[in-house]
């Protein structure tokens, strides 16, 4: 066929006008034949002939180069057909075949192993996803969003993102005022277990859970997924959607129609602080809570299994809100600093991104909480002694643990602060306090931002600030728990004004405190009760042995104009600091570090503490990571990471187990792999009712 | 795939054509050349450089050029495709879009309404979704995917046998087969489409969210329609949720009662549900009995199934409706073919009848409703397929001027309605004296316990399988059946069916209502043995589509293959009625919405309850709202606007707007009150029921 192609150029030599249609078919031969006329008239001017075909060699290339790109993507599409014909006709068994002739035999999911042990299932089982991975519909859009009706914006195939990416950012984020629904555009949670099965397609995040669930015979009836609009602040998500009465009616309900047996909630991720929400809003009187009186808990709630739950905060959060990025961004921005931050193709995704992100009141429940005392000082932190470089070696380590409240001299050095959750410049995260040099940002005059009025359609609050605000930040220096929340009031007063409305983030001295009543005090484990709930148990699941973000070294971003003022400095790095792209890591699954995953189970709540009168039974299980062993295991069977946890079989077994109606010691009591223990220890909390608590820093 | 290898098979020919054609033009030019100059004759060596050029490559791929070809074809047909479905992505969503109508929604929007009363859709049978949470082997991978409804149905076509086995009940218990379990989908993408661009609820959602409803205040009782209306609650607790919901959007919408939107079966169901919800605990919801004039402020039945349809009976009796029977009689090869192993009715018979829903909706009210041998309330209905978009109305209102005076006439081509199956034309059309009457105790199970034909056949799959072919021809020979001996029939010739079914539906007509006996569950899906809750300030709404000819009886004949594991009836679509008649095809045709004939929709609303009645005693308003059919002027239109037909009237914009008007607040009254094209009333009026 190609040689065919090539021939007719001799073929139909003097007809120039052909040469448009070079690359259609073989029909052509015939017209060939029948344009001989035209070849006679042409035959007028023999010259030109000849040109033409001295000219022609050099053409040939083209030719074929066009012929040789069709017969190559023909031969693909083909074996493309073949391929997908053979996958389809094949045994939908075949693929395990495979895996298991070269892995041997896999082990059995946990849903089938425990039926053949003869497990049922018993209690009903709520699930209530995190941030992020739960699925938004849109119900009511602008007219550049027409025909997306009730399809996903969040989660699914993200199709319309790089359709219409302006659009979707402005379906996806709330009004900046008062965190609800901006005028005219509706976009609610997806309901039933599709809200959160999978993120994206072939991404599960509840979807193995489930099956394995339904494996002992959960089905529709005995499983509840909680889906809830994860932008909204927690008490935002009753007031628009009655999403927190739904759940309220949906417990009761799923107690009622399984004979009186309580449900075992499993929250994931900021789930964890929504269903602590949920349980102070159940109790509460009715105006502002669900009215369920002192005792719902206790009659319908078994065990809240908690799985990678920031109990306390995340970093990540502060490094989200403060400069859009975290870990894995910041190193994007920096290879590509051209490319994310184009003015030219009015990209500027970082800051659409964070525009949209802090509309989302739901990211400011993420910011550490309890200040000082949790997350250490300038020149402590309860992790400190951790060192990831001999991350093996663990007898060295808990030599340094114990040696880490006497301030060694020696060890310190070598230690990173992680205390100082921001640092201006690497040095400033190295020195000693004494050293460091600091100018109050506080009552710094702002100033106004002369590139206010070019900026305007991006709307972040940095263009609020003049270069004076943005130099006042930087003279800090350094930034603690403490301080970072007044950074973030300083940065982005408006934000932080809904925020706080909503969130808070301390320690409270005196539960008793008639202030404590308030709903945005329910999702802070360390300025609230638990409920009144002897039998219930609470378990805290997540996994270790994965560097986690805990402490960023920053440094003023170069362009000033239209972009973000602050960013992370990833050139900084340190082998001996787990510093690595201006982040210190600590142990943790990658996104929560494991002080904020398991203090409040290993001491916060542990026997009978103010935080928790009715000493309800906490229950650690840490799940050490492993990464997959190979490709064909996809996400892994034993996988710690905060989302790839989901499908960890000895978390599914535990889980599975409770809702089989285990209790915490059948499963086997604590199960602890990171030193959580001692670093609880180091923190310095009152935890008996009578004495007020001092703050230790 | 295969045509694929069609394809090939194309390129093949051709090119091999081209090959010949090639050698021979190549001939033509260097003859050409020859006559030619010098300067010709360098182009000649030239040419025949190439020539060599050419046959260098030519000769080793020479089987390959035809793959070649092929692959530059596919290639290029590819690339196009690609282009052009680049170049629609990047046209402006706006342009291609068909100026479409706006939907009432924004119409009503404009004017002024908002969400007001949340809204409860009861989707009907077969549009609900079901997909698998436990299964054989054979369903290997499908864990929570669909089998039926939603999606595409492709996993029917891969793997039939298993589908059909998934899908199917336990005979005895209609509950599931040991290992199978599958589950309604829940929420609104339970039925919002049936298939894909299939629309079912999804127009009339887009049009109340238009108004401001969202997931708080719309939700779709999905419930598993294959079962049993109260095996639904035992099974799934599909009744409790229904209740809880109810209760919870009433609360949280700020005490605003609910309008429930059922749809075909669903109507019954949600009957069952009022009354379910009212009965003391064992056996019912113990909401108490003013829980339904607390949660409830209207229920718009769309295209109600009160009565039961007709359809129904040809289903169980014999798998096939008035487009299968013509299928059947054209490619019986194909469908039956025991060769391939298809069986494709007898299959979907057995499977059929394992759902015991399916019996909920076989005619209720017996004679009474739907007429006897010689009569029927639909008399003097007067179809004409050929004339179709001529005057219908005009028709209709004077049916009953005409009616009396062409009973003069016309007697041997008005249809006998109440004869739902006969057997032949002539037992459809004789007076019913002469007709050969045998006694229908004829039926008796005796006869048929010994079937010699049993042990060949090996696993009986229906219940046909195991009768006798005596007495197979002994229901042929009774000749024509109503809807009250129709009973008796399927009690016979599938005596385990009904007998499992019948303990969940009744079809009957109470005496008295306040028989203690009443109070059982079976009776409360039948709105002629149930009184309505106590809610004087509800309202029912009866809304159906009329103008398009509805099944309402059947002519059969003896199915001639007798092999066994067949289905040994057939409706006989080789009869045909003159011009004007209702027989088609053998089947007789009345008015309705191709599925539900008028009398079944309307009768309930026109007579039954209207005022107050024994069946109504609060006296609950109800209004009828008929829609008149009209086909989609243009392809554009898709299903139209102003369909009547059963399914397609979801997107009825009258229907919509009525819906809409009702969610927000408006009473039936204020939508206009009873809006009738059809002469349900003077049917009506024909039944003899002490109200």
């Amino acid at each position: 066929m190609s040689s065919l192609r090539r021939r007719k150029p001799i073929n139909e030599s003097s007809d120039s006008k052909h040469k448009a249609e070079e690359e259609d078919e073989d029909h052509d031969d015939v017209d060939a034949d029948g344009d001989d006329d035209v070849n006679g008239k042409n035959k007028k001017t023999p010259s030109k002939i000849k040109k033409k075909r001295g000219e022609k060699p050099p053409k040939q290339p083209k030719w074929s180069c066009m012929d040789t790109c069709c017969w190559f993507i023909g031969c693909i599409c083909i074996t493309w057909w073949l391929l997908l014909f053979l996958y389809n006709a094949m045994p939908a068994s075949f693929p395990q075949y495979v895996t298991e002739a070269i892995t041997g035999p896999l082990p059995d999911p946990p849903g089938v192993k425990l039926k053949k042990e003869g497990l049922e299932a018993k209690h009903p089982v709520v699930f209530v996803p995190g941030i992020v991975t739960g699925g938004l519909e849109l119900w009511q859009g602008r007219e550049c969003a027409e025909g997306l009706f009730r399809k996903r914006l969040w989660g699914g195939t993200f199709g319309e993102v790089y359709k219409r990416p302006l659009c979707w950012v402005e379906h996806m984020s709330l009004d900046n005022e008062t965190g609800l629904d901006p005028c005219g555009i509706r976009v609610r949670p997806v309901s039933g277990l599709v809200a959160a099965d999978y993120f994206a397609p072939g991404y599960f995040v509840w979807a193995v859970l489930i099956a394995n669930l339904a494996r002992i015979g959960y089905e529709d009836k005995t499983m509840y997924m909680a889906a809830y609009d994860w932008r909204l602040s927690f008490q935002n998500t009753e007031v628009r959607d009655q999403t927190l009465s739904r759940i309220k009616s949906n417990i009761e309900l799923l107690v009622a129609t399984n004979g009186g047996r309580k449900v075992v909630v499993i929250p994931h991720s900021m789930g964890v602080l929504y269903f602590l929400h949920f349980m102070k809003w159940v109790e509460a009187p009715a105006p502002m809570g669900g009215g369920g009186g002192p005792d719902w808990c206790s009659k319908h709630i078994k065990a809240v299994v908690n799985i990678g739950g920031p109990f306390l905060g995340v970093p990540k959060a502060i490094a989200g809100l403060f400069s859009a990025e975290a870990k894995d961004i910041a190193v994007a921005r920096a290879l590509a600093p051209g490319f994310l931050d184009n003015d030219i193709f009015q990209f500027q995704t970082l800051q659409h991104v964070m525009r949209m992100s802090r509309t989302w009141d739901s990211t400011m429940s993420m910011i550490p909480r309890g200040g000082n005392t949790i997350w250490g000082g300038l020149d402590w932190s309860p992790e400190e002694g951790n060192s990831c470089a001999k991350k093996r070696e663990k007898k060295n380590e808990t030599q340094i643990a114990d040696q880490a409240g006497s301030e060694n001299a020696v060890c310190k050095a070598k230690s990173a602060n992680y205390g100082r959750i921001i640092s201006f410049g690497k040095d400033v995260a190295e020195a000693p306090s004494s050293d460091i040099e600091r100018i109050d940002f506080r009552g710094a005059i702002k100033g106004h931002s002369a590139a206010n009025t070019t900026c305007r359609d991006v709307w972040t609050e940095y263009h609020d600030m003049g270069f004076a605000g943005i130099k006042a930040v930087a003279e800090y220096k350094t930034y603690t728990a403490d301080s970072l929340v007044d950074l973030l009031h300083f940065v982005a007063p408006k934000m932080m004004a809904r925020g706080t409305a909503h969130f808070s983030y301390g320690v409270a001295d005196n539960l008793d405190d008639p202030k404590y009543k308030h709903y945005k005090y329910w999702s802070n484990p360390l300025e609230t009760r638990l409920p009144n709930a002897p039998d219930m148990e609470i378990y805290s699941l997540y996994g270790v042995g994965l560097p986690t973000e805990r402490a960023y070294v920053y440094k003023l971003s170069p362009h000033a104009e239209c972009s973000i003022p602050f960013k992370i400095d990833t050139s900084a790095d340190d082998e001996d600091t787990c510093l690595r792209d201006g982040v210190y890591s600590v142990d943790g699954d990658e996104t929560v570090p494991v002080l904020s995953a398991g203090f409040m189970c290993a001491k916060g709540w542990r026997g009978k503490t103010r935080f928790n009168p009715s000493g309800i039974r906490t229950y650690i299980r840490e799940y050490n990571h492993l990464p997959p062993a190979n490709l064909l295991e996809g996400r892994g069977t034993l996988s710690g990471a905060h989302v790839d946890i989901m499908g960890n079989f000895a978390l599914i077994e535990d889980v599975i187990r409770i809702a089989a109606g285990a209790s915490g010691e059948e499963l086997g009591g604590d199960q602890v792999y990171s030193k959580i223990f001692n670093w609880s220890e180091n923190i310095n909390l009152q935890l008996d009712e009578e004495i007020p608590v001092h703050s230790s820093s | 795939m295969a045509s694929v290898l069609r394809f090939r098979k194309l390129c093949y020919v051709e090119s091999a054509v081209k090959c010949t054609s090639v050698g021979y033009e190549s001939f033509e030019i260097d003859e050409k050349l020859d006559k030619k100059e010098e300067d010709v004759l360098s182009a000649n060596n030239f040419a025949l450089e190439i020539n060599k050029k050419r046959k260098q490559p030519k000769r080793q791929p020479k089987e390959w050029r035809c793959l070649d070809s092929c692959c530059w074809i596919i290639g290029y047909l590819c690339t196009t495709w690609w282009l052009l479905l680049f170049f629609y992505h990047c046209f402006p969503v706006t342009l291609l879009r068909v100026p479409e109508l706006p939907g009432p929604g924004v119409r009503l929007k404009r004017e002024g309404l908002t969400a007001l009363h949340p809204v409860v859709l009861v989707p009907g049978i077969v549009t609900g979704g079901l997909e698998l949470w436990e299964g054989r082997p054979c369903a290997d991978g499908l864990f929570r995917k669909r089998l039926w409804g939603g999606g595409s149905f492709t996993q029917i076509f891969k793997r039939p046998l298993c589908l059909l086995e998934h899908l199917s009940l336990h005979y005895e218990t209609g509950l599931d087969p040991q290992g199978i379990r599958v589950r309604a989908v829940p929420g609104l993408v339970g039925a919002d489409y049936f298939a894909p661009g299939y629309f079912v609820w999804a127009v009339l959602i887009e049009n109340l969210a238009k108004i401001g409803y969202e997931g708080k205040n719309l939700h779709m009782a999905a419930y598993d329609w294959r079962l049993s209306f109260q095996n639904t609650e035992i099974r799934d607790h599909a009744l409790t949720r229904l209740k809880s919901k109810i209760e919870l959007m009433y609360i949280s919408n700020g005490y605003k009662k609910v309008v429930a939107v059922p749809h075909s079966m669903g109507v019954i169901y949600f009957l069952h549900f009022l009354k379910w919800v009212e009965t003391p605990p064992p056996m019912g919801g113990g909401g108490g009995p003013g829980w339904c004039a607390k949660h409830i402020k209207a229920v718009m039945n769309i295209g109600p199934a009160f009565l039961g349809v007709p359809k129904a009976v040809s289903n169980l009796f014999s798998a096939e409706g008035k487009d299968v029977s013509y299928i059947r009689s054209y490619g019986a090869g194909v469908f039956d073919s025991e060769i391939l192993g298809l069986q494709t009715f007898e299959r979907v018979m057995r499977m059929a009848r394992t759902w015991d829903s399916i019996v909920s909706l076989l005619p209720k009210g017996g004679e009474v409703i739907w007429g006897n041998m010689d009569r029927s309330p639909e008399e003097g209905h007067v179809c004409d397929f050929s004339k179709k978009s001529h005057s219908k109305t005009s028709l209709t209102t004077n049916n009953v001027n005409n009616s009396d005076v062409k009973r003069g006439f016309l007697v041997k081509d008005l249809a006998n309605y109440g004869r739902i199956i006969s057997f032949g034309k002539p037992a459809s059309i004789l007076h019913s004296s002469k007709l050969p009457t045998s006694d229908s105790k004829v039926f008796s199970r005796t006869s048929t316990s010994e079937n010699f034909n049993n042990f060949s056949c090996g696993e009986a799959w229906t219940e046909y399988d195991e009768m006798s072919r005596q007495s197979i021809q002994n229901v042929a020979a009774d000749k024509a059946y109503t809807t009250t001996t129709l009973l008796d029939l399927l009690r016979f010739v599938a005596t385990k069916m009904m007998r499992r079914a019948e303990a969940h539906f009744s079809h009957g007509i109470a005496e008295n209502l306040d028989d203690p006996k009443y109070n059982h569950y079976k009776y409360w899906s039948n709105p002629l043995e149930t009184k309505l809750s106590d809610a004087p300030d509800m309202e029912i709404y009866c809304m159906y589509g009329v103008g398009i000819p509805t099944e309402r009886s059947y002519v059969y004949k003896l199915s001639p293959n007798s092999r066994c594991k067949s289905i040994p009836y057939q409706i006989d679509n080789s009869v045909h009625g003159e011009d004007g008649s209702c027989l088609k095809g053998g089947v007789y045709f009345a008015d309705g919405d191709e599925s539900v004939p008028v009398l079944s929709a309307g009768f309930m609303c026109a007579k039954g309850w209207r005022g107050r009645t024994r069946f109504n005693p609060s006296g609950i308003a109800t209004y009828i709202r008929e829609y008149r059919h009209k086909p989609p002027t243009s392809l554009m239109e898709g299903r139209g606007i102003e369909s009547g037909s059963h399914v397609d009237i979801m997107g009825n914009f009258a229907l919509i707007e009525d819906i809409m008007r009702v969610a927000s607040g408006a009473t039936g009254d204020e939508i206009g009150g009873d809006q009738i094209h059809s002469d349900i009333i003077k049917m009506s009026e024909r039944i003899n029921l002490g109200l």
